[in-house]
């Protein structure tokens, strides 16, 4: 029977020959990551109904993200019960502070993603991980326990749809807007527990970090997950990033597999596009939408927090000024020195911009950037739900770090084709 | 006998039911004084034990948070009846041993305030105000099962 990639992981990880979508399979998890918020729940369930042990503590990547360095008091508890567990399950791969960065940047980067694996996380936005043609999930605390206790999951196995990204990106445009014109056009539940899969010659043109920025918005179409086909890009990122167990399986849909959709999308007309509050849906094309006064600029997260967001942003930034409170956060430890030795940080602190640590801060309303009654923020990252980045009527503007950092030159939500 | 919360809105999503300023904790007691804030800031003192949300589709979308089916349950909430949830709260709520009923046009076939009742094993819900019952797809059995065990983990304890 042809099947689809996640199809494919999905039945080998079930141990079955085939799987279609509808089937219910326990599947075996190569990966699960674990962070401050979601995690420390699961750990205390599992300590409560007394089956407080690890399936297998080289499968559990664990780093604190959400409130890191802690907020607060109540966040400083819930980094040390995670903590303490981590060393008293002696986790492997267990980043604290120094180490610690967003998840999602985090697990690729440190070599945690592989082809063909099974991965869940206990946050919404692991489809990132789908970059890399695997199939990954997000999920709460819960069934992270479950998870953790057994090495397995139930799932439904989804339907899958098709995108197909032809046409070459114009200049200015990112994969940040394709995306966003993506579910601009299918909606926040227009991929509602389907598999989203990715794939045709705009991406050949795409870095891995780029295609994550893809696949980490899948959930916002409502999707399960998001997956993108094994190629060179891929294999050389891999190449450069694992570095244990450097062997992987590689799977690729079947020509005749079944897709419940198929949507093609012509990526060289696409312009730069923002998200108006208050749904990722709201995408706009950006001479819809220049102009409107924003009050903060933030260029950072799981979704366009990489070297490459911010070598875009410091392009724009250099030898200008910000109008506005700019927030800059690179995603990893690791990142955040290779902007500062690639000279990022200067050009950065020349324009008035402030650099954070690596954290998820603002982007969910955490801290380091949080918004005023009434507020405007111009984000790099995926959400702009009621009261995402603070006050419940701030509002938040999704777009491409190049969008971000040219807003925040003019104060203004501005067209950032005419920077370059 | 439960009374009926009506948002006639789609996509109520998690940082509604429970803003993430308020995740720096996981006791359901403390999340409950805060649930629905950024969407009704009265929810908290309208909701008596047992009653119930009715709301339009993608109910729960956004993040995993599964704070937001804990402060829903702590504030008192049976059950949410949406015209459809989000992948990950809907597998939460099953989780946590707690209903998520999918019907159809939700907002129209039950109004602010109505009384209630559910029969989750028919798949009936009595609107007595309206004097109509309602029927709706049950969960799967594999669902009803975990539910009935308390949750998930309570579920695979009972397995083992
Ligand atoms: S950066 Fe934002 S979206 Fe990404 S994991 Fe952190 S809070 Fe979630």
């Amino acid at each position: 029977m042809p099947m689809t990639i996640t199809e494919k992981i999905l039945a080998a990880a079930a141990g079955k020959n085939e799987v279609e979508p509808g089937d219910i399979i326990d599947v075996k998890i190569d990966c699960i990551m674990c962070h401050d918020v979601t995690a420390p729940a699961a750990i205390s369930m599992l300590k409560e109904k007394g089956i407080d042990k690890v399936f297998d503590p080289e499968k559990i990547v664990v780093t604190p993200d959400h409130f890191q360095p802690a907020k607060d008091i109540k966040s400083a508890e819930l980094h040390k019960r995670l903590d303490s567990w981590a060393r008293e399950k002696k986790i492997r791969y267990y980043y604290p502070l120094g180490k610690a960065g967003v998840c999602h940047a985090l697990l690729p980067e440190q070599g945690h993603i592989r082809p063909g694996d099974c991965i869940v996380g206990g946050d919404s936005h692991t489809c990132t991980y789908g970059a890399f043609a695997a199939f990954s999930t997000g999920i709460g605390s819960t069934d992270l326990a479950a998870a953790i206790a057994t090495g397995k999951l139930w799932f439904r196995v989804p339907a899958s749809i098709k995108f197909v990204l032809n046409g070459k990106l114009p200049k200015g445009v990112y994969s940040k807007d394709v995306i966003l014109a993506v579910i601009a056009k299918i909606g926040t539940d227009g991929a509602l527990y389907k598999a989203m899969e990715f794939t045709g010659p705009a991406l050949g043109e795409m870095s891995m970090e780029a295609r994550m920025t893809i696949t980490n918005m899948a959930i916002e179409a409502g999707a399960k997950s998001g997956i993108i086909g094994f190629d060179e890009i891929a294999k050389k990122y891999l190449d450069e990033h694992l570095k244990e167990r450097k062997q992987y399986k590689v799977y690729q849909s079947d020509a005749d597999a079944k897709y419940e959709q198929t949507i093609e999308i012509d990526c060289s007309k696409l312009e730069p596009v923002v998200a108006l509050p208050h749904l990722p849906s709201n995408g706009k094309s950006i001479s819809d939408c220049a102009g409107i006064k924003i009050d903060q600029s933030y260029i950072g997260s799981c979704t366009n927090g990489r070297i490459e967001d911010l070598r875009i942003a410091a392009s724009i930034l250099k030898g200008r000024k910000v109008a506005i409170r700019t927030i800059i956060v690179p995603a990893t430890p690791f990142i955040w020195k290779q902007a500062m030795d690639e000279g990022l940080f200067g050009i950065f602190y020349d324009a008035g911009c402030v650099i954070s640590a690596p954290t998820c801060g603002a982007c969910l309303g955490g801290f380091m950037g949080i918004l005023a009654e009434g507020e405007k923020c111009v984000s790099t990252t995926n959400r702009n739900f009621v009261g995402r980045m603070g006050h419940p009527k701030s509002e938040v503007y999704l777009a491409s770090p190049a969008a971000a950092a040219a807003s925040a030159v003019e104060g203004k939500l501005a067209d950032p084709r005419k920077y370059m | 006998m439960a009374k009926a919360h009506v948002y006639k809105r789609d996509h109520i999503n998690t940082d509604e039911i429970i803003p993430a300023r308020y995740l720096n904790t996981d006791n359901a007691a403390e999340l409950a004084q805060h649930c629905m804030e950024n969407l009704d800031t009265e929810f908290v003192k309208k909701c008596k034990p047992g009653d119930c949300i009715v709301a339009g589709g993608d109910f729960g979308c956004g993040s995993s948070r599964e704070h937001a089916v804990w402060a829903l349950q702590g504030a008192g909430v049976g059950a949410v009846i949406a015209k459809s949830f989000a992948r990950i709260f809907y597998r939460n709520c099953i989780n946590c041993g707690f209903y998520p009923i999918e019907l159809e046009n939700a907002t129209e076939k039950i109004n602010n305030s109505d009384e209630i009742e559910i029969d989750y094993e028919k798949g009936v819900i009595k609107n007595k105000t309206q004097k109509k019952e309602i029927k709706f797809k049950p969960l799967p059995d594999f669902a009803i099962a975990i539910i009935n065990d308390g949750g998930l983990l309570e579920h695979i304890g009972k397995k083992k």
